[in-house]
């Protein structure tokens, strides 16, 4: 998809005046966060668990290319393909060229991350293969021709009467008088139309929210069963991983695993877990013939050992989204790429280039919270403060906050001029605050004062009532 | 192809500042991925008894809309099948695996279960499969694709049952591969399942049954006491 991200501001300002957004939202920013309190409080061992998913991560990054190897050599030992891309492009066309070589006419997916960011539907509409989204939000987005807004949560953006619109424009070959209110009644349409597809489809093509190097599979995690009867039901099974997605060992992934679905959607255990390896065993009744895995580059070999080697660790699972007082905002859509929240604050700028994307790591309020619930402990705040950095040092930002910037900058390196500055304009906006101590409107700080007061300064600056304070105490007697 | 695979593992190497793995490092590698080393397994499940992980299983299963029947023998299966079957007012034709764990289930005892066994299809109602163990920590059931045990069987009926027996439940996920690598080669399928199908995507409302089964139904075998 063609990012947006450089009109973060207007998308994010479209977002905010949007009523109906801001209704779906609503839900959004309080539901997850409450349900992954309550299941982190109800295990002890949680915070150890993240330390031990941390190690893991980090060992895997440490030997990325000998676990490649050998989960490969595993992959082929068990009858099954490994493609290696590079790119985006590359990714597409090796789909495609499995596809084609299935004669296939559909294609059912479960969701996947990755194939949102190599934009593979479009690519396989653009050549003749319908590509059917089976996940029931990533399908309504689906129809509705948008991306999804959230990473495991795709229409979390949309309210249900919009979604019923969608059904009803979608699923035109049903009444059209039906009742559609209910989420249960939409929930059970979807699943008719979407069991034929299943039925009928030439591949089934998944994500993988791990591959494991000692036995040479793909784990995938659903609460819905798509992936399931993605990839059990058509003769072939595609799955789309990037590189970063190996663990060692099913040991490994199991504690990876108890730190997923508590964070993601507050669940102990999400309903399906699926490991799948290599194509169906001859005497198999049932399972895919041929077994493929795209693996995916597209820029992470370039993070290893490089200021974002950490974001690496990231397993996708969306806290730092649900816990994001930005995200809660303005939804995903604003951030104008795949990964939206402060996940895709650092990761975007990385994939795409900063100078496409340098409003998103600006568009956090640095309150930590992101780093607080992260199972796999990713400094967030810290690499956001690094793209910033590097913005500021590339003269990619406006040029009124680049000159605004040195001057703070100059100043603030000369204490005594920074007090004296300090002192002056804390004591001027006080005074000229008067007695209501906030100001309506104030010139070049509209952007606040648009929408709320400004609050005044008490009139002296925090170093000149600390160093009263100091004073008197000294004064007085002991 | 192969050029695409030599650049990226060439671009990771000179990330991390080294070329290929090789003597000791690379045998550290090997060893800790024969080892099989468990991390911390959380002691919810771990540090009760079998009594107790049996109680937990079905404590944790019922929890996620999972409903469980304890029965004596594999000779009470039949009816257990049956009343719950026509309490759900569901049809009581059933598709059963072939799986011999299934094999000293009487289903000649109720005469009006009609049984057809193997590979379900598109409009089974009702499938009736084993499963190789349970996870007490979460309640979670474990399957594996087979010969006698198609991975269909577990998703496409809107009613799946699945036959326990009580030592087939152990602590934790790691005991379940415990059991794989005991079994032999890895199945092409392993399903773990924690309850009935579900979905939150329309305005975060829970709706069970999304794509796979609507009902997840447990009959576990065994004296409470064992």
């Amino acid at each position: 998809m063609q990012p947006t991200s450089q009109n973060f501001a207007a998308n994010a300002h479209r977002a905010l005046g949007n009523p109906t957004l801001q209704r779906a939202m609503a839900m959004t920013r309080t539901g997850f966060s409450e349900k992954r309190a309550a299941a982190v409080a109800r295990l002890p061992e949680f915070d150890a668990l993240r330390d031990q998913g941390v190690a893991i991560k980090n060992h895997v990054l440490a030997h990325l290319d000998c676990y490649l190897e050998t989960f490969e050599r595993n992959v082929i030992a068990q009858g099954g393909v490994v493609h290696w891309c590079r790119t985006a492009e590359e990714a597409r066309e090796t789909v495609l060229g499995i596809c084609r070589a299935a004669g296939a006419k559909t294609v059912t997916k479960g969701k996947s991350m990755i194939g949102e960011e190599i934009a593979l539907n479009d690519f396989l509409e653009a050549n003749a293969i319908a590509p059917v989204e089976t996940d029931l939000g990533e399908y309504i987005v689906q129809i509705r021709h948008e991306t999804p807004s959230h990473i495991i949560a795709p229409a979390s953006h949309l309210v249900r009467e919009q979604i019923a619109e969608s059904f009803r424009a979608a699923h035109a070959h049903l009444p059209p008088g039906r009742p559609l209110e209910d989420p249960r009644v939409m929930c059970d349409e979807a699943r008719g139309v979407l069991r034929e597809k299943f039925l009928a489809a030439d591949v089934g093509i998944t994500g993988a929210n791990f591959l494991v190097a000692e036995t040479g599979s793909s784990i995938i995690v659903t609460n819905e069963g798509n992936g399931d009867l993605t990839q059990i039901l058509p003769k072939v099974h595609i799955v789309l991983a990037s590189i970063e997605k190996i663990v060692p060992t099913l040991e490994d992934a199991a504690t990876l695993l108890r730190l997923l679905a508590r964070s993601a959607t507050g669940q102990e255990f999400s309903t399906y877990t699926t490991v799948s390896t290599g194509p169906r065993r001859e005497s198999d009744t049932d399972g895919p013939g041929a077994y493929h895995v795209v693996l995916i580059d597209n820029g992470r070999s370039a993070l290893i050992g490089g200021e974002f080697h950490d974001m690496l660790r990231c397993i996708r699972c969306a806290a730092c989204l649900n816990h994001c007082p930005i995200y809660g905002a303005i939804g995903g859509h604003a951030y104008g790429w795949v990964y939206p929240g402060p996940m895709g604050a650092v990761l975007t700028p990385a994939l795409i280039g900063i100078a496409g994307a340098g409003h998103l790591p600006n568009a956090s309020t640095l309150c930590g919270r992101c780093e607080e619930v992260c199972p796999m402990r990713i400094p967030l705040p810290k690499m956001m403060r690094s793209w910033r950095e590097r913005e500021f040092s590339q003269n990619l930002g406006p040029k009124a906050q680049r000159r605004g910037l040195r001057l703070w900058a100059m100043i603030a390196m000369r204490p005594a001029l920074y007090r004296f500055v300090s002192d002056a304009a804390s004591r001027m906006l006080g005074a000229l605050g008067g007695a209501r101590g906030r100001f309506r409107s104030l010139p070049l700080v509209s952007g606040w004062t648009d929408r709320r007061d400004l609050p005044a300064p008490e009139g002296k600056s925090f170093m000149a009532a600390w160093a009263e304070r100091q004073e008197a105490r000294a004064r007085a007697p002991r | 192809m192969t050029d695409a695979r030599d650049r990226i593992l060439g671009g990771i190497r000179a990330g991390l500042g080294r070329g290929r793995l090789d003597g000791d490092a690379a045998r550290a590698v090997e060893a800790r991925l024969a080892a099989h080393r468990r991390n911390l397994v959380p002691a919810r499940a771990a540090s009760l008894d079998r009594a107790g992980q049996a109680k937990l299983f079905i404590a944790m299963a019922e929890e996620v809309d999972a409903t469980v029947a304890e029965v004596a023998s594999a000779a009470a299966v039949p009816d257990a099948v049956a009343d719950y079957l026509s309490r759900q007012n569901l049809p009581s034709r059933l598709v059963v695996t072939t799986d011999k764990q299934l094999d000293d289930i009487p289903w000649d005892a109720r005469p009006l279960l009609a049984i057809r066994k193997g590979r379900a299809e598109d409009g089974d109602a009702v499938s009736v499969t084993a499963c190789v163990a349970a996870i007490a920590e979460t309640g979670t059931l474990m399957l594996v694709s087979g010969r006698d045990s198609p991975t269909r069987n577990n998703f496409l009926p809107d009613t799946h049952i699945v036959v326990l027996r009580r030592d087939q439940v152990v602590a934790a996920y790691e005991d379940g591969w415990d059991r794989l690598r005991e079994a032999g080669a890895m199945p092409r399928t392993v399903n773990f399942i924690t309850g009935p199908s579900r979905t939150a995507d329309i305005e975060q409302r829970l709706v069970l049954g999304a794509h796979g089964p609507r009902r997840l139904h447990i009959v576990l075998i065994g004296d409470a006491e064992d």
